[in-house]
């Protein structure tokens, strides 16, 4: 018998984690944003407690910006696996016309970050699974796979709880909480990899099709419905174009790609000069932006 | 300097050819290390890592970008590119110039896969240098060739060992600043050397290097013509690392008891050690209770086998009671089963250790109280001296004796890190204070099992019409304590009922004549307080302790020892002016005065019950009313009711 390869690991890592959350915490939920990585971290889940289902139900952010293929893929996923989906979106955000060409950096915050806060207190849930990955970004690096959060979600990374061996800490008082990726250890390319291999269903926008674009400070924007506000000047081409990262529509610049399936995506990807996280907007004001956003309990 | 770094993925698009399939194959084939790096910045350890991640090709160019802007920027460099910027993450390191925290970091080249804990060197950070080396199979411990062998060389090839990484790699770095010179290479080598066989690493391997300029890292460099063996990265790609769970008994922890209708019972966990099969006898540890696999199960289906590292889920052929924290292991071969340990534990908290403090303990699966008594030593890191110890401060190492509240399938950390690593958790915070290596079972706790005595507990009480318990009477120095104990005890004596009062001063005289008012001193004070009420409960009394007991663990402690219901924690609250207004022995003068040190309330804290079963206002209440709430509260639980069936 060979010895495990490298996937074979991160996955059992993985499911190891799923199910130390399961026995630990009273009511965990999974984040699940549509992206390749919810993907991974779903037929991670399914795997982890088969032949039973996931103990736990997925949770959307919706913004209201989502791309559309993004709500489909979403609830035929949550159908076809029989799991309870559940969709937050930050109403009182919405009644103050927050767009997210309107408030600039504050609209991620508003409209996922502090969504995601209401929706973990609404409904009480004590551990929440985060696709992130300590490859993506430098202050995720030292992220812990168990991540705890004080009552106000709040994360303190002088603070950080030691974890040691595969040993993880899920204790905490009442009203705090766990953040918990069991992708730490993953790259992207591990990520592409296992989606070709296990064949794990991915929201097509991530393939190259033909789908209509504007230029915006650089970026290629798709018009995925007509509330994306054109100027007489803006052009919209019909452009093949693919996502490398998924967010809200109007801040997600598409690519100009032909990988049409997912060895080709990842032929592209190994050729690629920029990293995975150019494509959103979020993440340009400064170096630091992405640990200050994780401060106030981002993903 | 070459422009940013070829800025592609494992490996560049040269690699794949036109055949993306075979280059996945390739890609996929590759095997995992996980390797840790030791040093401190000014070794030049971020410098070494970021010249890893950028020759390797893992940065793409708008990272290389910001990092050109960075260098500027903030930079030590002078303005040339400035590769540690890469890898200090946090604002606050970068403000500092410091790495802090554990960083993990990856790469790929087209032999292996890499995982690299990147860990700060200064002694204030030994808790996170042991947290990256617990999960690495190999550490590259970085010397600065001006300084040779240093405190924190020898501190780092330290803790590597206790982590049991077997495998070390020494890069010798800034070569450049030493003119490339062999005789300091060889001299550093040849000390490294006879340093490590003391602490019995035996495979190492010594490689000059310069970080910054690139030399001997991803290849062979010009400037070392006489430097003979494989560059940094070439070693890295090629060092074979056996991992002994492949060989070994099999053993898995149960994670998680699957159930998803009544026809399904399956047992999932991660395989820690050896290989199983359909058909394979197991043994359930600590019950020993025996049955075969009925089948394993994968994600993905029945499975002819599974190994160690992979997750699995397991069915078994008879319906015996296995749960969350028991370990399945080969009938023929378990572990063993113990509750008194010797361990080596790294203190990981600023609150420091204590002999007799309870804390959790977690091992694969299993979360059990643990008691440290007593520290045998404690580690200078440094020069590896045993030192006497009586607590253990944040990033102290030291040798202890353990005794667990039940019986848990253990091995030695040396076999299996898996089995015999644990963490420590402190019970009120819940943070993650300590980490432990277990070495052996004392051998008083294997064989010794408790005499099951046919005259028990439930056969004293019958006899005398009560219901065994502990009256714990906690509050400041002067708050009425021994006051109201004495009226309860002198009522329920009239009632014909059997009882001790174990008092605070009386014990300090006797049994605890020895001990001081230090916190160490106060924990043993009131754990032997607590097993005597213990032993008494046993006897069928009804057991008054009056101590002022002020900390919260502690008293939860003396909780956990008996069953539930049976200790009832008695609040006297008594506001500190108004016990030190009392002062009828004079203690809180002379505290006042300095002449009494650690005096509770005064320069010691006393940590309030927070859900005590009784409250007694002593503002409100005289003694003798709250005599009878604390009568009114045995009679309402049921302890001394006439015709009573003590229900043990």
């Amino acid at each position: 018998m060979a010895a495990l390869d490298y996937l074979q690991r991160l996955e059992a890592e993985s499911i190891h984690i799923f199910r130390e959350v399961a026995a630990e915490c009273e009511k965990p939920v999974m984040l699940y944003s549509v992206g390749k990585d919810s993907s991974v971290m779903l037929h991670l889940a399914r795997k982890a407690f088969a032949p039973g289902k996931p103990p736990f139900p997925l949770l959307q952010i919706a913004s209201g910006w989502d791309f559309r293929e993004m709500l489909e893929f979403r609830d035929a996923t949550a159908k076809k696996y029989g799991l309870e989906l559940l969709v937050h979106t930050n109403d009182e955000g919405v009644r103050a016309g927050v767009k997210p060409w309107t408030h600039g950096a504050a609209y991620s915050d508003i409209m996922l970050t502090q969504a995601l806060r209401q929706a973990l207190d609404k409904y009480g849930f004590d551990a929440a699974f985060g696709g992130g990955r300590r490859d993506e970004e430098k202050s995720r690096a030292k992220e812990r796979v168990f991540s705890f959060r004080s009552a106000q979600h709040r994360w303190d990374p002088k603070n950080q709880r030691p974890e040691l061996w595969s040993l993880y800490n899920a204790r905490k008082n009442r009203g705090e909480s766990m953040r918990v990726f069991p992708l730490s250890n993953w790259t992207e390319l591990d990520v592409w990899q296992y989606i070709h291999l296990q064949q794990v269903p991915i929201v097509p926008l991530y393939l190259a099709r033909l789908r209509p674009v504007v230029r915006r400070d650089g970026r290629l924007i798709m018009v995925d419905d007509d509330r994306l506000p054109l100027s007489a000047t803006d052009r919209v081409e019909t452009l093949q174009v693919r996502f490398r990262t998924l967010g809200c529509y109007p801040l997600t610049g598409a690519t100009v790609s032909t990988a049409a399936d997912v060895p080709a995506v990842i032929r592209e990807m190994v050729s690629s000069k920029t990293s995975e996280r150019e494509g959103r907007g979020v993440d340009k004001d400064g170096a630091t932006s992405m640990e200050l956003r994780k401060l106030e309990g981002y993903f | 300097m070459r422009a940013a770094g070829g800025g592609s993925v494992g490996g560049g698009a040269d690699v794949i050819g036109g055949d993306i399939e075979a280059y996945l194959q390739r890609h996929k084939a590759k095997s995992l290390l996980r390797f840790i790096t030791c040093g401190s910045v000014d070794d030049g350890k971020s410098s070494l890592i970021g010249r890893l991640l950028y020759e390797s090709k893992m940065i793409f160019d708008d990272q290389f970008a910001a990092l050109r802007d960075d260098s500027k920027k903030v930079g030590t460099r002078g303005g040339e590119i400035d590769f540690a910027l890469l890898v200090d993450g946090l604002t606050a390191e970068r403000e500092q110039g410091i790495t802090i925290d554990v960083a993990y970091r990856f790469f790929t080249t087209e032999k292996r896969k890499f995982i690299v804990a990147d860990t700060p060197g200064h002694e204030q950070y030994t808790r996170n240098m042991v947290t990256g080396a617990s999960t690495a199979d190999l550490a590259v411990i970085l010397i600065d060739a001006r300084k040779g062998v240093l405190t924190q060389t020898r501190r780092h090839s330290y803790l590597a060992a206790l982590l049991g990484i077997r495998r070390i790699v020494v890069a010798v770095n800034k070569m450049d600043l030493v003119d490339y010179s062999r005789d300091i290479f060889n001299k550093i080598e040849r000390d490294y050397r006879a340093f490590a066989h003391q602490i019995h690493l035996e495979d190492i391997t010594c490689i000059p290097v310069s970080a910054v300029v690139g030399d001997n890292v991803t290849s062979r460099s010009v400037h070392t013509p006489w430097y003979r063996g494989p560059g940094l990265l070439e070693h890295l790609e090629t060092v074979d690392v056996p991992d002994p769970a492949e060989g070994a008994a099999f053993r898995m922890p149960v994670q998680w008891v699957n159930r998803p209708n009544p026809e399904f019972r399956g047992f999932a966990g991660l395989i820690a050690s050896g290989v199983v099969r359909p058909g394979d006898a197991l043994r359930v540890l600590p019950s020993g209770r025996t049955s075969s696999v009925a089948r394993v199960l994968t994600g993905e289906g029945e499975a002819r086998i599974g190994v160690a590292g992979q997750s699995v889920t397991l069915t078994l052929a008879d319906e015996i009671d296995v749960s969350r924290g028991d370990v399945l292991s080969a009938a023929d071969d378990p572990p063993a089963v113990a509750n008194q340990f010797e361990a080596t534990i790294i203190w990981m908290h600023d609150e420091p250790l204590l002999q007799g403090r309870a804390y959790l303990l977690k091992l694969g699966t299993k979360t059990v109280t643990a008691t440290v008594a007593p520290i045998k030593y404690r580690v200078n890191v440094n020069t590896m001296e045993h030192l006497a110890a009586k607590k253990l401060d944040l990033n102290d190492i030291g040798v202890c004796e353990l005794e667990l509240s039940s019986a848990i399938a253990f091995e030695s950390y040396r076999d299996s890190r898996v089995l015999g690593g644990f963490i420590l958790i402190d019970r009120l915070t819940n943070n993650t204070v300590g980490a432990g290596l277990l070495h052996f079972a004392l051998r008083r706790s294997q064989n010794v099992h408790w005499q099951a005595l046919d005259v028990n507990k439930r056969a004293r009480a019958l006899l005398s019409h009560q219901k065994p318990c502990i009256l714990w009477f906690t509050g400041l120095s002067g708050a009425g304590k021994s006051t109201i104990a004495n009226l309860v005890e002198k009522q329920l004596h009239a009632d014909g009922r059997q009882t001790y009062l174990l008092d605070g001063d009386n014990v300090r005289h006797g049994l605890n004549k020895d001990l001081g008012f230090t916190d160490q001193n106060r924990v043993e004070n009131i754990r032997r307080v607590a097993e005597v009420a213990r032993l008494m409960v046993d006897a069928g009394l009804i057991v008054m302790v009056s101590f002022i007991s002020p900390f919260r663990s502690e008293r939860r402690m003396a909780r956990g020892l008996v069953e539930a219901g049976e200790f009832i924690e008695v609040f006297v609250d008594t506001p500190l002016a108004q016990a030190e207004a009392r002062d009828a022995k004079g203690l809180y003068k002379k505290a006042r005065r300095g002449e009494l040190k650690n005096f509770t309330g005064i320069d010691s804290p006393y940590e309030a019950p927070e859900n005590p079963e009784i409250r007694l206002d002593t503002t409100q209440l005289t003694p003798e009313a709250a005599a009878s709430q604390v009568i009114a509260h045995l009679r309402k639980a049921g302890m001394i009711d006439a015709g009573f069936d003590p229900g043990i």
